[in-house]
């Protein structure tokens, strides 16, 4: 069987037009497979969080989770590519 | 999908709260590297050196990518070199140059083992490494050497604390160009552990395996977060949340430490469940004491306050990985805390204070800097006092204490990064002369009848 590996993307700031589309297009381009999408207002904080299938990833994971930060640096935004197990590990007993 | 509050929870712990790896440290053994030829048991050194670590800091730099976790720290332990450069009967300096080599080739930050285990008397080897630790410090950047004076077990060898009065005061004295930085390189231990990955003080102890990895978790910075959100909290609920934060904290370092040992093929040896603070802001665990609610660390109260952290977080990490090791607790260097730093500016914390708060914590009088007239005698007897603490309560103590030489108190010693900066602090400079100049052994301690 098939191991699957996911990726968390988490996007914080402010909301801006099409950046849902920009990320995707970037997980597309990378063959990361975007599974589930949330988005919500936490606190002060404005989070849009996607869960990405990296298991057939074309780059390796640091290409891909640069291009992400690049492309949040460009729109203003915080964009943070992490594997699902740092989340699981720390939450789930 | 995992909840959408947790995954911020974790964000927010490491973009705002400073939670970090602090280190993952390789322990390597060279038993094997032993050899009656200097230059060739440094041969052998530097190779299985380099080959053991040769994949360490990409492997911990993938996994800092991957996980959105600072790693802060890439070092190395070896066997102490005391045991490594016996049967070579010279002075083990070249052996210090080789780690130095060696760590330099690997990329690692430091490398620690230049070292002598001397707590029941000197054998082979010690003596040359002990007086050697000077000009290895002073001739080496990232090399840190540590030497175990006294345990629960043996007592005190009051000849060797005798001696190293003398060698904190040489290392200082030979590197006054990098502000004494030399004695910040060097720990005086009273039942050192083999498996610490924590610098100044680790080695790789001779019943370890070949090669291992451990991890050293830090996130002082969380924990006060956390406390912040329950101003009114009782000191029953306090103790909770530590023990959930640190839970979460130690989740980390067990992964890391994990993940790492998969891919580099090594063992996987402890987490030290440890709070380490940094000088930068918002990491410092002086704040967390004050945040529990004491206008300055140092007050009374400071010994209560710290007891408690450092039990919570024994108890909160414990559950959250497989095998626990090193130095566990909360450290209190002086220098490497902005918050002590300015307990210490304003007068509210002393090096007294200091002492009695190491009965409760890990690990002892660290990264202090003491007036540069102060005598090898009176750091003698400030090695030997912080060992009697180790050795009644079998927990480790330890002494880095950095004379600043040509200072005076209220001066100031700045080595930046994470070694940070500290004032000069008082020290009491009555003569413990007659009582260090006795020599010989405190006996090992009684463990019935405790009063």
């Amino acid at each position: 069987m098939e191991i699957i590996m996911r990726a968390v993307i988490t996007v914080i700031g402010k909301d801006a037009v099409g950046i849902l589309a920009k990320v995707s297009t970037v997980c597309a381009e990378n063959n990361a497979n975007v599974i589930e999408v949330t988005q919500s207002v936490l606190q002060d904080m404005f989070a849009m969080i996607m869960l990405v299938d990296i298991s057939r990833l074309k780059v390796d994971f640091a290409a891909l989770a640069d291009t992400l930060s690049k492309l949040g640096d460009e729109q203003g935004l915080k964009i943070l590519t992490m594997h699902e197990d740092i989340f699981n590990t720390m939450h789930r007993i | 999908m995992i909840d959408v509050y947790d995954i911020l929870e974790t964000i927010r712990m490491i973009q705002d709260d400073c939670l970090d790896i602090r280190t993952i440290t390789m322990g390597v053994s060279l038993l094997d590297c032993i050899d009656s030829d200097t230059d060739r048991a440094c041969e052998k050194v530097y190779e299985k050196i380099t080959r053991c670590a040769a994949k360490l800091a990409r492997t911990a730099e993938d996994i800092e990518k991957e996980y959105g976790i600072p790693i802060i720290n890439k070092r190395l332990s070896v066997t102490p070199i005391a045991i490594v450069s016996a049967a070579t009967g010279k002075s083990p300096v070249k052996f210090a140059l080789t780690m130095e080599k060696a760590a330099k080739a690997v990329g690692v930050d430091l490398i620690g083992g230049y070292s002598a285990l001397v707590q029941k008397g000197f054998s082979a080897g010690d003596m040359n490494l002990i007086e050697s630790i000077p000009e290895a410090l002073a001739s080496t950047s990232n090399v840190c050497s540590s030497v175990n004076i006294g345990s629960t077990k043996t007592g005190i060898n009051m000849d060797a604390v005798k001696i190293m009065g003398g060698i904190v005061r040489e290392c200082a004295e030979r590197t006054v160009d990098q502000q004494c930085f030399g004695a910040a390189k060097l720990v005086v231990f009273c039942n050192a552990v083999e498996d610490n990955p924590f610098m100044a003080g680790a080695f790789h102890g001779v019943g370890e395996p070949d090669c291992i990895i451990n991890v050293g978790v830090s996130g002082p910075g969380v924990v006060r977060a956390a406390l912040k959100k329950y101003p009114d909290a009782s000191i029953n609920e306090i103790s909770d949340i530590i023990k959930k934060t640190s839970y979460k904290i130690t989740r980390v370092g067990q992964l890391v430490g994990v993940t790492a040992s998969e891919r580099l093929g090594v063992p996987f040896g402890i987490v030290d469940l440890s709070l380490a603070p940094t000088p930068a802001v918002g990491d410092s665990v002086a704040h967390i004491l004050e945040e529990i609610g004491l206008e300055s660390c140092g007050a009374c109260g400071t010994t209560a306050c710290l007891a408690l952290l450092n039990d919570a977080v024994k108890k909160g990490g414990v559950m959250a990985c497989s095998r626990i090791g090193g130095l566990s607790g909360a450290f209190i260097p002086v220098s490497e805390d902005s918050g002590m730093i300015d307990a210490a500016v304003r007068g509210s914390l002393s090096i007294e204070k200091l002492e009695a708060m190491t009965a409760v914590c890990s690990v002892g009088l660290d990264m202090i800097v003491i007036p540069g007239d102060t005598s090898a005698d009176v750091i003698s007897a400030l090695i030997a006092d912080e060992a009697a603490i180790g050795m009644i309560n079998t927990k480790t103590t330890a002494v880095r204490v950095i004379p600043a030489i040509g200072m005076k108190e209220g001066d100031v010693l700045d080595w930046g990064g994470l070694f940070g900066s500290g004032p000069v602090m008082k020290i009491n400079s009555f003569s413990p002369s007659k009582f260090i100049s006795r020599g010989g052994q405190i006996p090992a301690p009684l463990h019935s009848l405790k009063n």
